[in-house]
């Protein structure tokens, strides 16, 4: 690792105004990615900004028929917490399926949705119920705030403070992982909200994204195999084609419906 | 540099080191608890498993600092020298757990984390709770029977 | 304190002597230690397939912080240090000698593969030392990359070493040409098969590492290196590097976090440390990262062959042919001749009755990390070629494929085969009745079918597999090219109060050595197994020896036995005085001296005392103490053989494969210890599932960049792909040592791969596929299923 200087904020306020006032300061979260990557050298922040200890960044709460998610919630505190189950059971087993128990004991939400890893989990959610990511400024549709591959539409120093969740009782989260990483080759979280079906596809290599044609059809006659999917959403590597992980976009989303009741 | 002062397998210490130093340097280089083992450079393989404030986390994710004010506890910290082994560790000889020994003690941390969560956990479970410790001697067999008779030993411990 | 009750029997299992303090975090490796005055270094490598260096520019990175010493390999040549060994020497079918491509510790002119070592940096600390090695500056012009065989053997291929010819490191032959093609010739049936092995990373947990120093005090060179054959690694670095004469140098490997072969090799990076160690004011230290690993540590495998078994009409093998290509890599790493030839082609009458047989092995250099042993190194190769081949026969010829091993399978012993080797002894009918009832081969019709009404399609795989192990026979390995004896070695110290320390050459990397020498002597000597200490590892303690792999710990348990046998010849001369009686009615038994002659008994530990007073018997006849040597060196391999059946579970939506369940029942002769033993079976199998479904260390053809060089992009087996797995050993003793023993170490390794490829082809019905069957690749296999 370069070095780099730990700052620990007491409170948000602190935590802008490190970020704010540096341009080589970096938030660091769970730090179950970065850190890996300040290993192998690919990054080098000047100024690593923690924001795991912020109270302001903790504690679920139900409010009035969604969940808040504040960001600095880990994935095993997501994936155990009552208020999730109850409100959205697929939410908490995606959270309990990310990693491995240890990543989970660290890894957070916002980290994930901040990173935005083409093959990571928490975006396909985010994107398939419709969720709003609220920051230190603002508040931002899903579908507005992840912008490609690794990519948001974060401004240099914001932060994300939370994930609201709509209420979603009729949702599956299906993944089949890489063999290798264990992240996911292809995943869809599907869900039925207000009536219509959302299939929100990750790890197909460019970004994760909605597949409107497959959620019309699964409205329609419920059969996936023939729904247009644009290939341009895809990339091939050692693990995969792009013919492959358009094949599994197809298994998972249909395997995830007949899981919905 | 940094000054944290952290509690490790019951001693509270301070320590003076590098903002970039790692969990895992911090045990290793300055504390001398070379027990937990760096396998890795991508934070999967698990050899580095530590408990902070009773959780398994892997000491190589994790700065030093961030440990500022915390408990860890490694593998030395679950018995001492002339101690019984820890029914988990003891599981792992009665059960062949170990080969050469290089993830052990993450395994026995990881180990004691799923007995933590899942009071009588079956081998499927502890397979499925293992994803983030590799070993390539025991072909994992062992491990997981290990792990379900050490748990049943934990919950039975009067 | 009942010590009785830990006396123990060879054949027992009894729990790991050692596991405490692994278990307690109190292992103790290479990475673990640091020296006072520690200095730390760090390698500049290359970022080419294949280049030629045109600059190295080190003047910044001297300068910078810390830094002790840039190294290059102008500094090594200058010094003298000569290049790498290999250190088996094979001559080619023209009767020329094999042509080795000269490999410097650090690339002089050329790199050849990416990731080779072209510079070392030492400094105050690891962060300056990776520092000022990112700040070498080295130009490179660069070369095609060529990591296919197919590649580096093309007409007009660019050459990797610019003195060999057609990137051929030999061209070499074994068994009868002739008789074969009479045998093809004359055949009811020809059935021929390509195949690849696929090329694997051995990934030890514990990544290699070396801490270097000379020691003032003891004026002696100490290297502090993860092995497993420190003693041999001290004679190299003595004879083949100087880097000190053989007895100034102390080499040392304490824990060895699992070696598979990968630790067994003679590594570039490791003499540079100790050649560098040599120049500074300290002992250097050198960790690998897993990226280092994955691209530096000695791959496995990586055969192309073509295969023909020609048979009768009644299913019986008239001959086999073969013909391969085996990817050595950017150069012959030290036993990197040996594998594909030795290791490899000498097994491939497998378990059968085989007439004639013929192997061809082009040894091919490319740009790719240098490959040499890894777990079962060459015989799983073969293994897969025969157990393939028989399977795409059974299946063309319309026979069960249990039945058409059974008909060829050799049944008398010893059997000389048509390929050097003469098998022990065995009963291969034995264990595949005993491999098929464990696996209700019988029950499988309806396990097929209720996975059928799941939509899944279900396999079953047998593979026989025989291996040739305990190396070895000093004078036959001479006489095929080795440079080295390969006895073991056994020195057993008896204390005066009767407790022993055993002093091997082997060197447990995971095997439990501590418990199952201590074992051989607990059971000889009749003493609590507490009382034994297995030494192992330190050439300070350990004088001679060859280390352990190749599952030859028996070797070494054979000399412990012998020179347990000394003690107690000894404690029969001196008891003789003591009850004064004869010495031919001396008796001992159960940790007693005792004679029909006399009434007096001597327990095991008052002779050790007696001995060590030696007042009680001439000291110009018997010498005091009560300490043996033994020196073993086997007549014969051993040849450790069994048969593994497999179910597997195809979902044809997605192109899973799962390992349903898993039988084996292995011929490992006597066994020391039945539940180490099944552990070295559990790892070597999930090794050889690895191989089947996951792993592949997979090159880049245009830019010759490992791929698959993290744990990101590696499939390592885990916890949740693997199954339970079924053993039974069915041991026929080995008559090669005087143990019985056979090995067991890379058995799993070596039978599984075939078994779970033979179980994917059942379930798809295909004639074959190639390693590893990812998902992709069985997905467009059940499409084109479907299709046609």
């Amino acid at each position: 690792m370069y070095d780099f200087t730990y700052r620990r904020p007491a409170d948000l306020a602190e935590a802008r105004a490190i970020l704010a006032g540096d341009e080589g300061a970096q938030p660091l979260s769970g730090g179950q990615t970065l850190i890996p990557v300040l290993r192998a050298r690919l990054a080098m922040p000047a100024v690593l900004v923690d924001l795991t200890a912020l109270d302001e960044l903790k504690g679920i709460a139900a409010e009035g028929g969604r969940i808040l998610i504040p960001a600095a919630t880990t994935h095993a505190e997501v994936a155990a917490s009552g208020t999730v189950r109850e409100h959205c059971r697929a939410l908490a087993a995606l959270a309990g399926g990310i990693g491995d128990p240890q990543v989970r004991h660290r890894g957070t939400i916002g980290g994930s949705v901040a990173n935005n890893d083409p093959a990571a989990c928490y975006p396909s959610a985010c994107l398939a119920l419709d969720a709003e990511i609220r920051t230190d400024r603002r508040r931002i549709a899903a579908p507005d705030f992840f912008s490609g591959m690794f990519q948001t539409v974060l401004e240099p120093g914001e932060i994300v403070t939370a994930v609201s969740f709509p209420a979603c009782r009729g949702a599956h989260y299906e993944k089949f992982p890489n063999p290798a990483s264990r992240f996911a080759l292809i995943a869809v979280f599907a869900a039925r909200l207000a009536g219509e079906t959302r299939l929100a596809v990750t790890g197909g290599g460019t970004g994760v994204f909605r597949w409107h044609e497959g959620e019309r059809a699964a409205d329609g006659n419920g059969d996936l195999s023939e729904a247009a999917l644009d290939e341009g959403r895809f990339t091939g590597d050692l693990h995969a084609s792009v013919e492959y992980r358009m094949h599994l976009t197809r298994v998972m989303a249909q395997r995830a419906l007949a899981k919905i009741h | 540099m940094a000054t944290i002062s952290l509690e490790v397998n019951g001693k509270a210490r301070t320590l003076d080191l590098p903002d970039n130093t790692l969990l895992i340097h911090a045990l290793r280089d300055h504390l001398r608890l070379t027990g937990a083992h760096m396998g890795c450079d991508t934070s999967q393989c698990g050899a580095c498993t530590v408990h902070v404030d009773g959780m398994a986390m892997k000491s190589c994710a994790m700065l030093a600092v961030q440990a500022d004010g915390r408990r860890v506890t490694t593998v030395e910290g679950l018995a001492s020298d002339d101690a019984p082994l820890h029914p988990m560790q003891q599981a792992f000889h009665d059960n062949h757990g170990l080969q050469c020994g290089f993830c052990t003690p993450g395994m026995v941390m990881i180990g004691l984390d799923i007995a933590r969560r899942h009071a009588r956990p079956d081998p499927s479970t502890v397979r499925a709770e293992l994803e983030g410790n590799l070993c390539r001697c025991t072909g994992y067999q062992n491990i997981v029977a290990a792990i379900v008779d050490g748990a049943g030993r934990m919950e039975t411990r009067p | 304190m009942n010590l009785t009750a830990s006396r123990v029997k060879f054949g027992q299992s009894v729990k790991r002597q050692e596991d405490g303090r692994f278990l307690r975090g109190k292992g103790r490796y290479v990475d673990d230690m640091i020296l006072p005055g520690q200095l730390y270094a760090a390698f500049v490598r290359s970022p080419m397939a294949h280049a030629r260096i045109t600059g190295i520019d080190a003047d910044h990175a001297a300068s910078m912080p810390g830094v002790e010493r840039v190294l290059t390999a102008r500094d090594l040549v200058a010094a003298g240090l000569p290049p790498l060994p290999c250190g088996w020497a094979i001559t080619s079918r023209d009767g020329t000698p094999m042509k080795v491509g000269v490999r410097h510790a650090l690339a002089l002119d050329k790199v050849r593969y990416v990731g080779e070592p072209v510079a070392l940096v030492v400094a105050r600390t690891q962060a300056q030392a990776k520092d000022a090695a990112e700040a070498v500056i080295v130009d490179y012009d660069d070369l095609p990359a060529m990591v296919d065989v197919l590649d580096a053997m093309a007409e007009g291929a660019g050459l990797i070493h610019d003195e060999i010819d057609a990137n051929c490191a030999f061209d070499w032959e074994i068994g009868d040409a002739a008789a074969t093609e009479a045998a093809f010739a004359g055949a009811a049936h020809r059935i021929a098969l390509t195949l690849r092995n696929n090329r694997l990373v051995p990934n030890a947990i514990e990544p290699r590492a070396i801490n270097a120093g000379w020691d003032g005090s003891s004026e002696e060179l100490t290297v502090y290196m993860t092995h497993q054959n420190p003693i041999g690694m001290r004679m190299f670095y003595a004879a083949a590097f100087g880097l000190a004469a053989e007895h100034k140098l102390r080499m040392v490997s304490p824990d060895v976090g699992g070696g598979f072969g990968s630790k067994a090799h003679n590594y570039p990076e490791e003499v540079a440390v100790t050649f560098a160690a040599k120049l500074v004011d300290g002992p250097v230290k050198w960790t690998a990262d897993r990226s280092e690993a994955f691209l530096t540590d000695a791959h496995g495998r990586d055969h192309l062959t073509d295969v023909e078994l020609a048979l009768d009409g009644q299913g019986r093998f008239l001959a086999l042919r073969v013909d391969t290509r085996a990817n050595v890599g950017a150069y012959l790493s030290s036993s990197g001749s040996l594998v594909p030839t030795y290791m490899y082609a000498t097994m491939l009458s497998g378990q059968y009755a085989i007439p004639a047989i013929h192997a061809r092995v082009r040894a091919i250099y490319s740009s790719t990390c240098p490959v040499d042993a890894y777990r079962g190194a060459g015989r799983p190769e073969a293994a897969y070629v025969i157990e393939r081949i028989v399977d795409v026969a059974a299946r063309e010829l319309g026979i069960n494929p249990a039945e058409i091993r059974r008909r060829n399978f050799i049944r008398e012993f010893p059997y000389q085969t048509p390929v050097v080797y003469q098998y022990d002894s065995g009963d291969y009918e034995k264990s595949l009745d005993a491999a098929l009832e464990l696996a209700h081969y019988a029950g499988f019709a309806g396990r097929r079918a209720e996975s059928e009404r799941h939509g899944k399609l279900r396999g079953i795989g047998l593979a026989a597999y025989v291996e040739a192990c305990g190396i070895g026979p000093s004078a036959k390995l001479a006489k095929l090219g080795s440079g080295a004896g390969m006895w073991e070695s056994a020195e057993v110290r008896v204390h005066p109060i009767g407790t022993v320390e055993v002093l091997t050459g082997a060197h447990s990397h995971g095997q439990g050595h501590a418990t199952t020498f201590a074992q051989v002597v607990s059971d000889r000597f009749g003493i609590p197994i507490e009382n034994v200490s297995v030494i192992q590892g330190d050439t300070a303690r350990v004088q001679a020896g060859t280390g352990t792999y190749g599952s030859r710990a028996s070797v070494g348990m054979s000399a412990t036995l012998r020179a347990c046998d000394r003690i107690i010849d000894k404690g029969k001369r001196i008891a003789a005085h003591l009850m004064g009686v004869d010495y031919d009615a001396v008796e001992f038994d159960d940790g007693l001296f005792s004679s029909k002659d006399s009434n007096v008994t001597i327990a095991f530990a008052e002779m050790a005392y007696a001995a060590h007073a030696a007042a009680s018997f001439p000291t110009d006849e018997i010498e005091p103490g009560l300490v043996a040597t033994s020196f073993f060196d086997p007549p014969e391999f051993t040849y450790p053989a069994g048969v593994y059946v497999c179910e597997v579970e195809i979902d044809p939506d997605t192109g899973t494969v799962e390992v349903a369940s898993f039988c084996a029942a292995d011929d490992f002769g006597n066994v020391a210890n039945p539940m180490i033993v099944e552990g070295q079976v559990h790892g070597g199998v999930t090794q050889g599932i690895g191989q089947a479904l996951w792993e592949n260390a997979l090159y880049d053809a245009d830019t010759g960049q490992l791929m698959s060089a993290s744990f990101m992009d590696y499939g390592m087996p885990r916890a949740q792909g693997v199954p339970d797995y079924k053993l039974v050993f069915s041991g026929v003793p080995s008559p090669s040592n005087p143990l019985g023993m056979k090995g067991c170490g890379e058995a799993g390794a070596i039978g599984a791969p075939p078994a779970i490829i033979n179980a994917v082809c059942n379930a798809l019905d295909v004639r074959h596929v190639d390693m590893p069957a990812t998902p992709e690749k069985i997905w467009r296999l059940c499409r084109q299923g479907k299709a046609g």
